[in-house]
Formats: structure tokens, C-alpha cells, sequence
């Protein structure tokens, strides 16, 4: 007879299991590590054969993210002195900073939207969310179909009759138009998540609070809200990250005030060709809020992800 | 005795009666919870997809504001469908579904099964496992194509390495046999963690005294795998199916940035397709038809799926 439970595995199998996962684990990172590190590498050193472990970081492709150079002169360049350790970077080829580019703005872009459709479809759907878990609304559960059906539909079929739509009524390339239509896409699944978080909140809570002398509103108000917190905070993120990496929508209606970062960071051009360093700088500095947010949110993460599966 | 009498007439009163008298009635207040979602949906989702319905039947070009349009029947639909070009697209995506799918329940499943045997620190692993899904499938398709470029990319210098092959020999985005499967492998990279997930709850459904009578009637381990962990995780596995089913039949974003459908059109899934008639050509009322067969299929696909996975639940 072994020493261990039926159920629990031995300590060589858990060791074999252990190493096979971190090494899928240390693959999977591959990726994203080199795209960290191609972004602190010169133009050169990005393009190098064999690839480079192993190199000098430099912060040019940062400084070339954030700003926009021309050529100049050796005259005007022996003239002019570089002001400050970014202008000197771009010094050695033999060019001068003239300004900031355009990925600042496309980032806040990406912040605006983001975080208006994600307190606009918690809001709504926190409202709509506690309404079917509590209340006996006619056809609850084909409304609820209803509202999660509409995530099927693929994002360019809609966004024929969005752009035309948006085109007359002069929403096209505004965060009010991009904010409301993320909304609409991600509502379903707040709906969805929050009902299952409300459920779960016993209603004698509530009807306590009734016989209190609270009003519905009250009682939505200061007992069930908290109660919900976790929840609302898990979904909020979700709604955020969906909003943060959308990219069909974007491309097809914003282009100049309201474009937001993912369709700006693939046309980092630099000169002769795509700017490597600028391009793995961009996707860093996009990519690095996520990845944190992931790792120190990841109780309440994975709890979304898999909700349609455990719920049933 | 008189107790009884006052529950009995507290219980007659009706509770909705009894609130009212104190702000809105429970009704009003379901109603104004739930309205602006259902609005906002019918607005931005519903409106549009009858549009769609409507621009289907005609030869309206969004580009040309002022030309006529006419109703035009059922033309666009049977340009649609006798189109050879269609088809091959139709083909590009069901490789792109089939391929997929089948890695990703392959590997998700067995890293589930893995994790499953809670390892010291697997929960960090898991989480480090999962941050592909976490991001921008734009921003990681324009990596990607970075890592897979011919001489400098990592992908290729890897593949080099352990083949002997030289890394500028082959191309990945470049050529016409293995482009196809360059998505593949980006997109199982991307989204085998959310399949890990889903079987990973499956695998943890299992109530261990199941196991446990198994072992006492002296089941193998792998007749225990084959008649309890299969059938207990498969209805969580065909909901990650399912799911990944819908997305990756939506797909586009991911696509265009790797390969923007080519070389030639080998790459080109049905949505980028679409993109090009409705957006480029501006062939409107074209590619409305075009979306609203799309949307067709994926609806019924999707319904005879669920029809399938509610029987293997039942059982």
C-alpha cells in the first residue's frame, strides 16, 4: 500500500507535472520577454544574426516612440548643442527632435475610452444585472439571451451598418461614439458575470433592510453594492481590458482625434522601414499595464474567465 | 389564538403593497435598472444588424453619397454564394477553426491535467501560463511577425537551432505553405490558457470520493481516466470549444497585423474578406449580405453545437 491518499498525487508525479508546466510556462514568456528586451536594443542590435542576449540597453527606441526627428544639417547640428540626454541619442544620426509624437495622445486616447466604457457598462449593468437577479421581469431568461446573443455577431458585420449610422449622426472619430459603442459590446458579459456575483448575495440582507424602514433604491444602494464589490471590481477589469486591447472597431472608425493605441503602435515607421525598437518600446509600454494588472488580480481574473463553465 | 390570526392577515397583505408606500414600486425600479442596457443594445446592436438586413438587398455604395440606390432582390446573396474566391476564403477559415481548436484542447487539456496534480507554486505558474489571453491581439500579431521575420526573427533562429535548417531558408508569413500555419501557432500560443481554464474548473468539478470508490473497486488509473475524468470534463471542454469556436470564426485582428491575408490570399479568414468588400471596395451592399451569412452560420452552427452539448450534459 502507498503512504499517500488515493486522491493526492505522489511527490515524483507532482514533480514531473511541475516541470513540464513551468517549462510550457518559460516557452510561453519567450515572446514576451524578447519584446521587452528588443525595445532597449539599437535599430541594429534588433536586426541582428545570430539574435542578440546579450547587448548594449539604450533608450532610443523609447525616445523614438515618444517624439518625431528630422535631419539636419552639420552646421545647424554643431550650432545647436543637444539640450538633453534624449536629444543626444538621436544626435548620432545626425538628427535633431522637433517635437512629440503623435503615441502620447493615442495612449490617453486608449485611457478615455477605456475607462468611459468601463464605468458606463458597470454602471448600466450593475443596474440591469441586479434588476434580473431580484425582480420577476417578464421573459427574463430570453432577454438574458438576448443581451449575450449579441456577442456572436463579428465585429466588421456590425461595423457597416455602425460607420453609416455613425457618419450621419456625427459620432465617427469621437471618444463619445467609441466610449458608447464599447459599452454596448461589453455590457452582455457585465450583465452576464454581475448577475452570477448578485445571486450570490443572500436577500435576507436586504429584506432586513426593508423592514428597516430603506427604501429598494437604499437598500441597492448601501447594503448590496458593497456586498458586490469583489464582483463589480472583476468585471470592471475585464470590460477594461477588452476596451484596452480592441482593435476592428478602432481601426475602422477613428483615424484622427479619437484613434486609440493598438491600431497606432503597428505603424511606427522609422527610417528605412519599420523601427523595431520604437514598434517593441510601444507594445512594452501597452502590454506592461495588463500583464501587472493580471498577476496581482489573478484570483478574481480567473474566476471571470471560466464563469459560463462553472456556473452550470 | 390571536396570533395566528394576525400571520394570517400579515401573510394576505402583499409585500408589493407594502413597499409601495415607500419610494417606487419594485416593478418601476425593474424596469428603470434594466431599460438603458436593453436600449443601448437595440441601439448599437439590433438597429444596425436589420440595417444590415435592408443595405442586403441593394447596390448602395457608402462611398457615393448621392448615387441612387436600388433595390436589387436577392443578387448580392447569389453572387455570394456561386463565388469560387468565397469558398477558398470559407476554406482559409474551417483550416484556421480546425487546426486550432484541435492544439489547444490537446495542449490545454494535458497542462490542465498537469496543473491538476497542484504542484508547489502552481498557481503562479498558471498565472504566468495565462497572460498571453490577456493581451491586445493587434499589438502581439504585429510582435509576432517581428519574431518570424526570415534572418533576424527569434522564431525562426529557434526552429534553426534545433533543425540544423538554415533560419533564412523558410518563411513563415511568406510563403504559401506555411503562412496558414503561422496563425495557427500564434493563436494557440495566444489562447491555449483560456481552454486550460475551462478544463482546469472541469478537472476541479470532480468530487474525489468518486475516485475514491474507483479505487476501491480496484479500477486502473487509466480506467479511471477514461471512464471519470473524460466524461466528467468533456461538457467544460466543449464550452471552451464552443466559445473559441465563435472568436476564432470572428477572427480579424490578430490575422491582419500577421499576415494581412496573404501571401496572395492563403491567410485571408472570411472576416478580412469582408473588411476588404465593405471597406476598400466599398461594395456595401455586398458585404452586407455577405455579414448577415456570416452571422447566419456562426448562429446555427453555434445552436446545433449547444443542442449537442446540452445531451452530453444530460447524460
Amino acid at each position: 500500500m502507498s503512504s499517500h491518499s488515493i486522491t493526492e498525487s505522489s511527490s515524483r508525479a507532482k514533480w514531473i507535472a511541475g516541470s513540464l508546466v513551468i517549462l510550457y510556462a518559460l516557452i510561453t514568456m519567450l515572446p514576451l520577454v524578447w519584446i521587452v528586451m528588443t525595445g532597449f536594443k539599437s535599430p541594429a542590435d534588433a536586426i541582428s544574426y545570430p539574435p542578440k542576449v546579450v547587448y548594449e540597453p539604450t533608450l532610443e527606441g523609447y525616445v523614438n516612440l515618444f517624439t518625431t526627428r528630422t535631419r539636419q544639417t552639420e552646421d545647424y547640428l554643431l550650432a545647436n548643442p543637444p539640450e538633453n540626454w534624449a536629444d543626444e541619442i538621436v544626435r548620432q544620426y545626425d538628427m535633431v527632435i522637433v517635437g512629440p509624437s503623435k503615441f502620447g495622445e493615442r495612449f490617453m486616447n486608449s485611457v478615455i475610452i477605456g475607462f468611459g466604457s468601463t464605468f458606463l457598462s458597470i454602471f448600466l449593468g450593475t443596474l440591469a444585472a441586479y434588476a434580473f437577479s431580484r425582480f420577476r421581469i417578464p421573459f427574463a431568461d430570453d432577454l438574458l439571451f438576448f443581451i449575450l446573443s449579441t456577442r456572436m455577431m463579428p465585429p466588421i458585420a456590425v461595423a457597416i451598418p455602425i460607420f453609416l449610422m455613425y457618419r450621419s449622426l456625427g459620432l465617427s472619430d469621437t471618444h463619445l461614439g467609441m466610449i458608447l459603442l464599447y459599452t454596448a459590446v461589453n455590457i452582455s458579459l457585465a450583465v452576464w458575470l454581475l448577475k452570477g456575483f448578485i445571486d450570490e448575495i443572500p436577500r435576507e440582507y436586504e429584506e432586513a433592510a426593508l423592514i428597516d424602514g430603506y427604501t429598494r433604491f437604499q437598500a441597492f444602494y448601501k447594503v448590496v453594492l458593497p456586498q458586490a464589490a469583489t464582483g463589480i471590481a472583476s468585471t470592471a477589469i475585464f470590460c477594461l481590458i477588452f476596451a484596452w486591447n480592441e482593435y476592428a472597431f478602432a481601426v475602422l472608425l477613428t483615424s484622427a482625434t479619437a484613434q486609440t493605441a493598438p491600431p497606432f503602435i503597428p505603424t511606427i515607421i522609422g527610417v528605412g522601414g519599420l523601427d523595431w525598437p520604437a514598434v517593441a518600446a510601444g507594445a512594452t509600454i501597452f502590454l506592461l499595464p495588463v500583464m501587472i494588472f493580471t498577476i496581482v488580480l489573478r484570483k478574481h481574473l480567473l474566476r471571470g474567465i471560466t464563469f459560463g463553465a462553472v456556473r452550470k | 389564538m390571536s396570533n395566528g390570526t394576525a400571520d394570517r392577515v400579515a401573510k394576505a397583505t402583499p409585500p408589493r403593497v407594502a413597499r409601495k408606500i415607500r419610494g417606487l414600486s419594485d416593478r418601476a425600479i425593474a424596469w428603470i435598472f434594466v431599460a438603458p442596457t436593453i436600449f443601448l443594445l437595440l441601439a448599437i446592436n439590433i438597429f444596425p444588424l436589420i440595417w444590415t438586413i435592408k443595405l442586403s438587398f441593394t447596390n448602395y455604395k457608402a462611398n457615393r453619397i448621392g448615387r441612387e440606390v436600388k433595390d436589387i432582390g436577392l443578387r448580392n446573396y447569389e453572387r455570394i454564394l456561386t463565388d469560387g474566391d468565397i469558398w477558398l476564403n470559407m476554406q482559409a477559415t474551417a483550416h484556421f477553426l480546425f487546426w486550432t481548436i484541435f492544439f489547444q484542447v490537446l495542449i490545454g487539456f494535458a497542462l490542465a491535467w498537469l496543473i491538476h496534480r497542484n504542484f508547489k507554486g502552481n498557481a503562479f505558474w498558471t498565472t504566468v501560463i495565462v497572460l498571453p489571453m490577456m493581451l491586445s491581439p493587434a499589438v502581439v500579431g504585429n510582435f509576432w511577425k517581428f519574431l518570424y521575420q526570415p534572418q533576424i526573427g527569434l522564431f525562426n533562429y529557434i526552429v534553426g537551432f534545433f533543425t540544423g535548417r538554415d533560419p533564412s531558408s523558410f518563411e513563415m508569413l511568406g510563403s504559401v505553405d506555411l503562412a496558414p500555419w503561422s496563425i495557427v501557432i500564434v493563436d494557440t500560443w495566444m489562447w491555449t490558457p483560456f481552454v486550460m481554464l475551462i478544463c482546469l474548473a472541469g478537472l476541479r468539478s470532480i468530487p474525489d470520493y468518486i475516485y475514491e470508490a474507483a479505487a476501491i473497486d480496484r479500477a486502473s488509473s487509466l480506467r479511471q481516466f477514461f471512464t471519470i475524468t473524460i466524461p466528467m470534463v468533456l461538457p467544460f471542454l466543449m464550452l471552451a470549444v464552443l466559445f473559441r469556436g465563435i472568436e476564432n470564426f470572428k477572427m480579424f485582428d490578430l490575422v491582419v497585423q500577421l499576415t494581412g491575408g496573404g501571401p496572395g490570399s492563403v491567410t485571408e479568414l472570411t472576416s478580412i474578406n469582408l473588411k476588404r468588400e465593405a471597406f476598400e471596395k466599398w461594395r456595401t451592399g455586398y458585404a452586407s449580405a455577405y455579414a448577415i451569412i456570416l452571422f447566419v452560420t456562426v448562429f446555427g452552427l453555434a445552436s446545433i453545437y449547444v443542442k449537442a452539448l446540452n445531451k452530453v450534459k444530460e447524460r
